[in-house]
């Protein structure tokens, strides 16, 4: 059973956003996205300053026999990447929620509406 | 000398030599001559070895590799026939090796003669019009074959057809090759027969005129004949487009039925599969690709034609263009020829049956402890989906490591990526039921095992050169190279 | 019955009473009846061996084999005899890509030891399994470089060999995109040229060095200028050359690529070869075909496998950057076993030998007088010359002496003309070259 926090928001593409203060976020991948793709070996991210675009890719997290793109679930610009993943990438499957990949400053905030809870995305990925 | 685990360069002494050149004869020029803004500043790592050192290397490393003169090699999709030792001899004739590329044509005819008769006989056994041995694999042919029908398509002025058709069940060589293209693809699903559904491809393609073609591997790669064959090449044809016939399962059709006859317009043969060319652990292979005549001015350059009873070369500005350095992978095709000659049309016709009977045997052998997706006939190939007991969650990697234990190579794993665990077994029609018979005796011992002591399986391989390995390691370490090694040692151990 | 099918009339009907059928036909009825063949292959009839063995040596005889002193991408270069006493080994020979790392460590690690001995040769930090031959490396560098720098058009030198131009014109054409070339000044790469069309469409920027011409270029100041654009400086190389050249990183290359038929290859009438293919372990991601990595197995014992997989065809499918599947494995071996046995002095004595005798021919046809060189540059094994003698006439006259030289680069365009090329590597005796130099001598 894949755990699912309370207080994030989840896309389809199984990854979850956590609002930290305004309009400033964290995105990582779910507990069901790292148990179903292994070992994960790499996350290919992008850069500071890059922006984001809902729905668009923006990066892919490889596992020994899979590689998964990234889906922007929010638009904004990328303040910070998680540069620790880069050295240590099983960090993903240890702490799925702890190991975010980038933080990003919204350019709206409305967005996150089109995003699911965590009663939605339990739903989801029951099926 | 199973415990053999040195590298090369370990073996390394300087000062040893394991090579013969001649004597310097010309003293007034020397290579330090060049200015030094030309040359390399440090020598390379390279071993320096005793010709006897690199002998005892690569046979003992040898001893860790499993070839088809060691045991049955079911590997699915890969057909892996047995390798005549004649076409290796007359392959290694100076008479063919030593002749370079680009040496007059007329002291060449007879290498020119070789590359002309066997693209007429793949032409007769596909039912084609012409072929070019230019494309070095299969996943080469593929491209070039694409290549041809984009080319055909801008040739009529119809740009926007750029769309190709692939079912789920394709090897991953077809989409990537239409992208590599410069198209786009179209991903069907199978239907509950692991076929194209006819309905929905003609749902797909109607009221569209992006359509540039279809790609089929038939039989396809559940080992199951398209059997809308006809019908479906049709709609794509009404549809505007042309159908490509990935030749990987060429071997079950050798002797009953052409691709040309079921519509097909454009497709690669590998040599390296239907036509007994060693794989040569993984390459170098030979991917022909044959086209109908409206299609022959596209094929690469360069040309090998023939007029009266001369060869010569021939490059066209309707060609897609140039795709290889000369004439593709030569030496390879030659052997491919060796082997047609030797069976001739008495015997060629028995490859496609004797390859289905043997492939029909394992699966009705072993349907009962083994499960069946896709019931009726099969084609030269079996897949089944891991063990039909599965509650000691057995997975079809610890069948195939198992496998290994008893002296057989697994049969392909994991694909094709319809069945959670598939398991594709081609026997090809060079073995015989003996060895059939101790393969599907394995395949039950295994399934006995799996039941009253999984972990024998989910141990295995123990009895093979090495264990399991960690793949995780590998692709976190990224050590490539001897220097990469040597630079993870270091920081080990400091 | 025939030699490579094991069933007896007995087998088959054990085999037929098992699945309840009749015929082998049996098995075939979901075929469309309007389409499956009532008749034989429209092909030659059987042969036995030695009736085989008799074709192909009339076969082979209708060939001429020569002395060989042009190159141009195939060059005579001596093959150890060790070489075909290891890569005949069926171990080698007739296995498959290593799926199955546990009964594949010798294939996984030849393949190890090849890309160690690129990486010291290029000095680059990775190199892949191998490519199909060194135009398509080529091209699939180029690929890499638009895929990495996510622009779309390529500079190509005027100074490659035309064959690797077309191969990149095809590759680069049917994906959509873009390519330009840089104008060549006396046979070198033009640096002015270059910094004209460097803009910010350019993804990578090709040259050849030794270059179609044989000269050996001076790329002082082009990495430089070419980072600052933010392209890629993709360098193909004759490999061989790599044992005395500056390498490819020294010359500041982000993917080194080309030919390796010079290691241990015999010319094979155009192949099999091998493309060899490296780069900085930052773009590894975007490297085309397979990479083999060190690890251990689980009792801790040295292992080789396939990694980075999930970059190739097979998990990325529509979403890879290249559709290669295979490499050239066996070519692989041959060039492990050619830089085992050759060394690090060996390939230097090589080179210098190639360089002794192409530059002694290339002394002895300049002193006829019927000989000039446009170019005046530098060259190790292969030089071009314009001649006042006809081509023609040159071609007949080695060809009557059984050699193969003077190769008149007509046939690669118009602007070729004029130029003949000569190749000499170590397997050229002082009596050859100088048989070639009073044949040439003779003629007016």
């Amino acid at each position: 059973m894949s755990k699912i926090l309370k207080d994030l928001y989840y896309s389809d593409d199984h990854e979850w956003v956590k609002v930290l203060e305004n309009d400033v976020v964290l995105i990582g991948i779910t507990d069901f996205a790292q148990s179903e793709l292994g070992d994960v070996v790499f996350v290919d991210l992008p850069e500071e300053g890059d922006e984001l675009v809902q729905g668009n890719e923006f990066g892919a997290v490889e596992s020994v026999k899979a590689a998964s793109d990234l889906i922007a679930p929010i638009s904004g610009e990328i303040i910070e990447v998680n540069e620790e993943l880069a050295a240590e990438p099983e960090k993903v499957n240890q702490e799925p929620y702890e190991a975010w990949f980038l933080k990003v400053k919204l350019n709206d905030s409305k967005e996150l509406d089109n995003l699911l809870d965590h009663k939605a995305y339990k739903e989801e990925i029951s099926e | 000398m199973i415990e053999y685990n040195k590298l090369i360069f370990e073996l390394s002494i300087e000062d040893r030599i394991g090579y013969s050149l001649p004597d310097t004869k010309f003293n007034n020029y020397n290579i330090s001559d060049l200015d030094e803004v030309f040359l390399r500043v440090d020598n390379p790592d390279l071993p320096e070895v005793s010709e006897l050192d690199v002998l005892r290397h690569f046979t003992n490393i040898s001893n860790k590799n499993f070839g088809v003169e060691n045991g049955f090699y079911p590997l699915g999709s890969c057909t892996m026939k047995y390798n005549p030792k004649i076409n290796e001899e007359i392959a290694n004739s100076r008479n063919f090796k030593r002749l370079h590329p680009l040496q007059p044509i007329f002291t060449t005819q007879g290498a020119f003669k070789v590359y002309y008769d066997l693209q007429k006989i793949l032409s007769e056994i596909s039912g084609l019009s012409e072929f070019s041995l230019n494309p070095y694999a299969g996943a080469h042919g593929e491209l070039i074959g694409l290549m041809i029908i984009k080319k055909y398509h801008e040739s009529r002025g119809d740009f926007h057809k750029n769309k190709i058709i692939i079912p789920d069940s394709a090897h991953g060589t077809n989409p990537a090759s239409v992208v590599v293209c410069g198209m786009e693809v179209i991903e069907i699903e199978s239907n509950e027969r692991g076929r194209v559904d006819v309905d929905f491809l003609k749902e797909t393609v109607s009221n569209r005129d992006d359509i540039a073609g279809m790609m089929l591997t038939n039989p396809n790669t559940l080992g199951m004949f398209e059997d809308d064959i006809c019908k479906i090449s049709k709609l794509i044809h009404e549809a505007g487009g042309l159908m490509y016939n990935d030749g990987a399962n060429l071997n079950a059709l050798l002797g009953k039925v052409r691709p040309g006859d079921m519509g097909f317009d454009v497709m690669h043969i590998n040599l390296h599969k239907t036509f007994s060319t060693p794989h040569g652990g993984g390459g170098p292979g030979s991917g022909p690709v044959g086209v109908t005549e409206e299609l022959s001015d596209f094929l690469p350059n360069p040309r090998v034609k023939k007029m009266d009873d001369n060869f010569y070369v021939e490059n066209s500005d309707e060609a897609i263009g140039q795709i290889s350095s000369f004439y593709g992978n030569y030496l390879v095709s030659l052997r491919a020829l060796i082997y047609l000659l030797t069976l001739g049309k008495e015997n060629i016709k028995y490859v496609g049956r004797y390859a289905t009977l043997n492939a029909n045997y394992i699966k009705n052998a072993l349907k009962t402890v083994y499960e069946l997706p896709i019931s009726g006939n099969c084609m030269h190939e079996v897949v089944f989906n891991g063990l039909i007991n599965k509650e000691n969650d057995v997975k079809t990697l610890d069948i195939a490591k198992r496998l290994l234990d008893y002296g057989m190579h697994a049969p392909t794993i994991y694909f094709p990526l319809l069945f959670s665990q598939a398991i594709m077994i081609e026997p090809t029609e060079t073995e015989s039921l003996q060895t059939l018979d101790e393969f599907i005796n394995i395949m039950h011992k295994i399934a006995i095992e799996a039941k009253e002591t999984p972990d024998k399986l989910k141990d295995a391989p123990t009895r093979t050169p090495i264990r399991r390995t960690d793949e995780v390691f590998a692709a976190k370490q990224m050590i490539f190279s001897y220097k990469d090694y040597l630079n993870y040692i270091d920081k080990r151990d400091n | 019955m025939f030699k490579y099918f094991a069933h007896t009339k007995a087998d088959i009907e054990k085999m037929l009473k098992s699945l309840n059928i009749d015929s082998m036909d049996d098995l075939f009825d979901e075929l469309p009846k309007e389409v499956i063949l009532d008749s034989d292959y429209d092909i030659p009839s059987f042969m036995s061996e030695s009736e085989l063995r008799s074709y192909f040596e009339e076969l082979g005889n209708q060939n001429k084999e020569l002395t060989l002193f042009s190159g141009l991408g195939a060059y005579d270069h001596y093959q150890p005899a060790v070489i075909d006493a290891i890569t005949s080994r069926q171990e080698f020979m007739t296995s498959y890509t290593p799926y199955q790392p546990e009964v594949a460590q010798g294939t996984l690690q030849y393949i190890f030891e090849y890309q160690s001995m690129i990486q010291t040769l290029t000095g680059m930090d990775v190199s892949n399994a191998s490519m199909y031959d060194g135009t398509t490396s080529t091209a699939e560098a180029c690929f890499m470089a638009a895929a990495i720098r996510k622009k779309d058009k390529i500079l190509i030198s005027r100074t490659l060999n035309p064959n690797t131009i077309n191969v990149i014109q095809t590759y680069l054409k049917f994906k959509g995109l873009e390519w330009d070339f840089i104008e060549s000044k006396d046979g070198v790469t033009n640096l002015e040229n270059l910094k004209k069309k460097l803009d910010n469409d350019i993804a990578g920027v090709v040259v050849q060095n030794p270059n179609f011409f044989g000269i050996i270029e001076n790329y002082e100041g082009f990495s430089e200028i070419i980072k600052d654009n933010k392209s890629l400086f993709i360098i193909n190389a004759d490999i061989s050359t790599l044992g005395v050249l500056k390498t490819s990183y020294e010359l500041g290359a982000d993917i080194a690529c080309g030919e390796c038929q010079s290691l241990g290859m015999p010319v094979s009438f155009g192949g099999p070869y091998l493309g060899y293919l490296a780069t900085n372990k930052k773009y590894v991601r975007k490297m085309p075909g397979r990479i083999c990595g060190y690890t251990n197995d689980l009792e801790g014992n040295r292992a080789y496998v396939l990694t980075l997989q999930a970059r190739e065809q097979h998990i990325r499918r529509s979403k890879a950057n290249s559709n290669i599947c295979s490499n050239q494995s066996l070519m692989a071996l041959f060039v492990t076993i050619y830089l085992s046995i050759m060394g690090k002095r060996g390939l230097k004595k090589v080179n210098n030998l190639s360089y002794q005798g192409s530059h002694y021919l290339y002394d002895k046809l300049i002193e006829t007088g019927k000989f000039s060189d446009p170019f005046k540059k530098p060259f190790l094994k292969e030089f071009v010359l314009e001649t006042s003698l006809s081509h023609d006439l040159i071609k007949e006259a080695l060809l009557e002496n059984n050699i193969f030289g003077g190769f008149s680069l007509a046939s690669f365009g118009e602007e070729y003309e004029n130029l003949i090329n000569f190749a000499v590597t170590e397997k050229r005796t002082k009596s050859e070259i100088d048989n070639l130099i009073r044949i040439l001598e003779g003629l007016s």
